[in-house]
């Protein structure tokens, strides 16, 4: 080999490294600005309906001041189903230019059936995303009211997931929702 | 005609010289210098009781003994039924409403709660530790 090609060789990799670099932080860097409140209510569907919704919850504002955005809870933190979840959200982007739910009288009216989405995911994750924040492990049942303490340990036994009881704590429930369908185990809303 | 202008202009004077005087003459009970701030009411904290808590009379409401917060009454929903209806109080062992809340105002029974009993906190309320600011005897019936 001479020097020449030696030098070709050593060029080529460097410019690779640096395209790499630039290309994956490039990446990575726009998932996540993609990955914030402040861009998921940039378009008025998610401003106007889902968003004044969460307002008035517990996870918005608390004793503590530990808030959760829409990310939180509605993209998941492993990459590969972060991945997975941004390019379902292509979906999302048709149905904006498309105006399926650009006034607050057409979100409501398919308010029912996104939540059966979103609760179905958890459901199949096992309520993945809660439980970034809210471990079995560093939950403390004892400091828990005698009545969270009682269900949490039966959950626990059945092998609930958050979501089978905890609907509708981010955002108001849909007007369909029947919570008299939906006791833990037998609930229709995961079909 | 000099005379109608005489009288009108004499009654705009009296109705301008009362509304001065009357602006003048109002004070507030305690005045305008107000010396202290009244006393901000003492925190209290929302009562939790596990069992609930004891009616203060036969046909009183039974109160709420935990905190409502979470809960939400709309339109479309009632987070109170969650636990408290029918179908799911066992399970949550929690009170079921009462029956009486399931009949319309013809006394017809209905499957939903009727809607002249759906909003919970018209009636039920919760409860704050406040200590009472006079001193208080009252004994419920028992």
């Amino acid at each position: 080999m001479t020097t020449n090609q030696k030098k070709g060789i050593f060029g080529i990799l460097l410019i690779g490294i640096v395209l790499g670099v630039i290309l994956w932080g490039g990446f990575n860097w726009a998932l996540a600005l993609t990955n914030t409140e402040q861009f998921c209510i940039s378009c008025h569907e998610m401003r106007d309906n889902p968003y004044p919704d969460l307002q008035d919850t517990i996870h918005f504002t608390n004793r503590t001041g530990v808030r959760a955005t829409c990310p939180d809870c509605h993209v998941p933190r492993p990459w590969i189903y972060k991945v997975i979840r941004k390019i379902q959200a292509s979906n999302e982007l048709y149905h904006h230019l498309k105006g399926t739910v650009d006034t607050p009288e057409k979100f409501e009216a398919k308010k029912f059936e996104l939540a059966k989405h979103v609760w179905k995911t958890m459901k199949r994750t096992d309520s993945r995303e809660c439980r970034n924040c809210h471990d079995y492990e560093s939950m403390d049942f004892e400091r828990q009211e005698p009545r969270a303490q009682e269900m949490h340990e039966e959950a626990g036994d059945k092998g609930y997931t958050c979501i089978d009881c905890h609907k509708g704590i981010a955002h108001q429930l849909p007007e369909e929702y029947d919570p008299d369908q939906d006791n833990p185990g037998e609930s229709i809303y995961y079909q | 005609m000099r005379q109608k202008t005489l009288v009108i202009i004499a009654a705009a004077a009296m109705g301008l010289s009362m509304s001065v005087s009357a602006a003048v003459d109002v004070e507030s009970l305690r005045g305008d210098a107000v010396a202290k701030e009244s006393a901000k009411p003492a925190k209290a904290k929302p009562v939790v009781v596990q069992g609930g808590i004891e009616r203060n009379y036969k046909i009183q409401p039974p109160i709420i003994p935990h905190k409502i917060d979470k809960y939400r009454i709309t339109r479309k929903n009632n987070g109170c039924l969650k636990c408290h209806s029918p179908k799911t109080y066992k399970k949550e062992k929690a009170p079921k409403v009462g029956d009486s809340h399931f009949l319309d105002r013809d006394g017809k029974r209905l499957t939903k709660v009727s809607s002249r009993r759906y909003f919970c906190n018209q009636c039920h309320i919760p409860q704050l530790d406040a200590k009472p600011l006079v001193e208080n005897q009252f004994v419920g019936a028992k």
